[in-house]
């Protein structure tokens, strides 16, 4: 009996320690999921301000402007449909360039202009990121379902 | 010519190995031994697919552009080691290089298995043939290297610049050797299961194979993450891709793994689970494959995608699963287990070690494929970032690490007063705070993630040390270590990765700014010049180098050069860091963008202490090789006693 009881104990133990672990990390890893949007979504759907997301597409040519003395840079995507404006401060990957297709993470300022902390551009000059390839042909039922999820 | 021999040898290769299926009907109605024509097989596959690999890798060096793999893999101008390392550079090749492993793998257990009953050997030689077959079809049907382009290009595409590199030629073959590694002991286990049995002296001999894979993971993994941290030019070491997701889910598991296997050895128990967690290593290693060679991940390692290769996998991975587990939970339960244990004993610390690890594992599994399901189902496209990981892995980690440290303390006092223990464990908890704050004040301000980096080395290197110290005083000599000098080295090794990583991340100093020829930066007590400007031109790029001198309290320390090249046959740009690489510190330097005439964008780290990750990882696949030889050798000396 008294074995029993010991066994008892530590099994609940161990289920009670998994049960709240688990529930801290299905939570943790809700709060840091990070949604992507397209220029033409955040067009049309109402972005919280200060909420953190990817967007991605095509670098607008003749848009990236440097600044003297600063590693900011300020430039434009495009989705074929809506632009975007985006300003980073930063070194920016190598095959950053116009007309490359690029990720970024970050969010929108009050100017509706986004503020990306990390660009991404892959290693491959035909590379267009999977994300962006089907957003660039992404139809209106999406866009509206899509964007209604993160309001 | 040679790229059709090489072809001819790999069809050849998987057909003797199709011999395994096909035969058997055949053989039963003969006085023919099936199980020797399982061996025979299984020792005749490495020749064969290793002739066919050295076929692929001469028409690279003899620029074979008539073959596409090499065309869009390899250049003239590429220097010879890189033609030969480009054998696996792509995805074709690799696969290539994934079925040489595996039949060498396969020819390393058929060669020594000898001490295990024929009947057991038969039939875990076979469930390596079977896996073989999967694969090899793989490469021929899917991924075939020996493919010809309709017309010959005059010059090939030339391989990824990122890929030139000495980090590349090693990185795939250490990475490979762990992930195949673990077939061995997955057939393994699942024979077990089909025998219904898992004998002491199986543990045994299936131990070492389990600690190889894992070094080899240990240093595959290492090795990639020392490469990006010097390729990919942004002086990251670890970055919670899915890819290194991939090679590190086998790696946890398989970590598990051979801990449950000490307690499988010694105390005839957790044989279940044992199986389970072998099915589940092997799993890992092929859901990596998949996902690394499917194209759904964004990564350096996604080259030419093509849907139907993810298929393949992903289906050769349902059958393997399937079949395991149907296998399982048929047998398992006819397997005699024990799983009763007091709550503070060896067993139950292993336990917590292969709990710990395997939730560990599943955070970052949720982490890889939670946003690919639902990419995959169309439902919405997500990522899982750093911040993540961070926040559930390491809290799952500490009391891990800290185990580790209290482990052999226990096992020491196990035969003592237990008492005495519980004194010897609050003074070293004292000693340790007391080091750490101690080490805290000395290097710069407080901050809680360093301290705990500090308790957790401490509190690990003092005890093992301990450990030693007080086993060498009992007995005078130095016997002990033959069992347990693997086991310190590993766990040295943990200390000083968990130190380095810490710290590292820290205290780093990372500066971004505009500068010109000329101007200097003063980080920490470094002066960092940019002092010259110059263009040069490669084998096979040109480049821009830039020229840091560093000054340290004053006095010259090193000049850095990074670069800037242009690969000329890809018009890829790509960045080359200049690094001055140190115990307690690395200084790292790259250029960025040019803003305009000799003013270019500088990225200026200083990284203390990130070369203890590397050293630490060494260190653990180091303790992995010196368990399996002194393992050995006690063995064959007993043999020896017993004879005379």
């Amino acid at each position: 009996m008294k074995k029993r009881t010991r066994r008892v104990i530590f099994v609940s133990t161990i289920i009670f320690f998994i049960g709240i672990l688990f529930t801290i990390f299905i939570k943790t890893f809700n709060e840091n999921l990070l949604f992507y949007r397209s220029p033409s979504q955040i067009d049309s759907g109402n972005i919280p301000q200060g909420y953190i997301f990817r967007v991605g597409g095509v670098v607008l040519e003749n848009s990236i402007r440097r600044h003297e003395d600063s590693t900011k840079i300020d430039f434009s995507i495009t989705d074929f449909n809506k632009e975007l404006e985006i300003t980073y401060k930063g070194i920016l990957p190598d095959l950053f360039r116009e007309g490359q297709g690029v990720v970024m993470r970050g969010k929108l300022n009050d100017d509706g202009i986004f503020v990306a902390e990390e660009v991404l551009a892959k290693h491959d000059e035909t590379y267009m990121p999977p994300e962006l390839t089907d957003s660039l042909q992404i139809d209106e039922s999406e866009l509206e379902r899509t964007s209604k999820s993160i309001r | 010519m040679i790229a059709y021999i090489g072809y001819f040898l790999i069809l050849l290769a998987l057909f003797n190995i199709s011999l395994l299926i096909v035969s058997r009907p055949v053989l039963s109605k003969t006085s023919l031994d099936y199980n020797d024509l399982i061996l025979s097989t299984s020792k005749l596959q490495f020749p064969l697919v290793l002739s066919s690999f050295i076929c692929l890798a001469i028409s690279f060096v003899i620029d074979d552009f008539s073959l596409r793999y090499i065309s869009s893999n390899s250049n003239s101008a590429l220097p010879f080691y890189y033609k030969i390392s480009a054998t696996w550079a792509g995805h074709e090749g690799s696969m290539l290089l994934w079925c040489l492993i595996l039949s060498l793998w396969m020819f390393l257990a058929s060669v020594y298995s000898k001490s295990l009953e024929p009947s057991f050997r038969g039939t875990f030689l076979l469930i390596m043939g079977l896996l073989n077959i999967g694969f090899l079809a793989f490469l021929v049907f899917t991924s075939n290297p020996f493919e010809r382009n309709i017309s010959i290009p005059i010059d090939g595409k030339d391989l990824n610049p990122l890929l030139q590199d000495f980090g590349l030629i090693i990185h795939p073959p250490m990475l490979y050797m762990g992930y195949v590694g673990l077939s061995v002991v997955f057939s393994f286990a699942l024979t077990c299961c089909i025998k219904q049995d898992f004998k002491k002296e199986w543990a045994q001999w299936i131990r070492p194979w389990a600690l190889s894979s894992w070094a080899f993971l240990t240093v595959g993994i290492a090795l990639g993450s020392w490469w990006a941290y010097y390729e990919l030019g942004w002086g990251g070491w670890w970055f919670w891709d899915p890819v290194e997701n991939a090679s590190f889910m086998p790696w946890l598991v398989t970590t598990a793994l051979i801990h449950s296997l000490i307690i499988c050895e010694q105390k005839s128990m957790f044989k279940n689970w044992t199986i389970l967690l072998a099915i589940f290593a092997f799993a890992l290693s092929i859901l990596g494959t998949f996902l690394v060679r499917s194209g759904i991940l964004i990564s350096v390692h996604s080259f030419a995608n093509d849907p139907a290769r993810g298929a393949f996998i992903l289906i050769f991975l349902a059958i393997v699963l399937g079949i395991s587990f149907y296998i399982y939970f048929k047998n398992s339960s006819k397997i005699q287990d024990s799983f009763s244990f007091k709550l503070i004993s060896k067993e139950s610390f292993f336990l917590m070690n292969n709990i710990l690890l395997v939730t560990a594992t599943f955070t970052i599994l949720l982490g890889t494929i939670y946003p690919l399901v639902l990419d995959l189902l169309g439902l919405e496209k997500i990522s899982v970032g750093t911040p993540y990981y961070n926040a559930v892995f390491l809290p799952i980690m500490t009391p891990l690490v800290l185990l580790a440290g209290f482990v052999p303390i226990y096992l020491y006092f196990r035969n003592q007063a237990i008492s005495k223990m519980y004194l010897y464990v609050l003074t070293s908890a004292i000693v340790v705070l007391f080091l750490s704050y101690m080490s805290i004040l000395f290097t710069g301000e407080f901050n809680l993630s360093v301290m705990i980096g500090y308790i957790i080395f401490f509190w690990i290197v003092i005890n093992l040390i301990f450990f030693t110290y007080r086993r060498y005083n009992d007995s005078k000599r130095f016997t002990f270590l033959s069992n347990s000098i693997g086991m310190l080295l590993a766990h040295i090794g943990l200390a000083l990765f968990v130190l380095g990583a810490t710290i590292v991340e820290n205290n780093k100093i990372e500066k971004e700014m505009v500068m010109s020829v000329g101007d200097s930066i003063k980080i920490k007590n470094y002066n960092f010049t940019f002092s010259n400007l110059e263009e040069f031109e490669g084998p096979n790029y040109k480049s821009v180098r830039g020229e840091f001198t560093v000054l340290k309290d004053g006095d010259e320390e090193t000049i850095l050069y990074p670069e800037k090249r242009l690969y000329l046959s890809s018009e890829m740009p790509m960045t080359e860091a200049g690094i001055s690489p140190g115990l307690s510190r690395d200084l790292y330097v790259t250029l960025g963008n040019i803003v305009s005439n000799n003013k270019w964008t500088v990225r200026i780290y200083h990284k203390p202490l990130i070369r203890l990750i590397w050293l630490g990882a060494i260190l653990m696949a180091l303790g992995a090789i010196l368990s399996i030889v002194t393992k050995r050798r006690e063995k064959s000396s007993v043999g020896v006693v017993l004879e005379k």
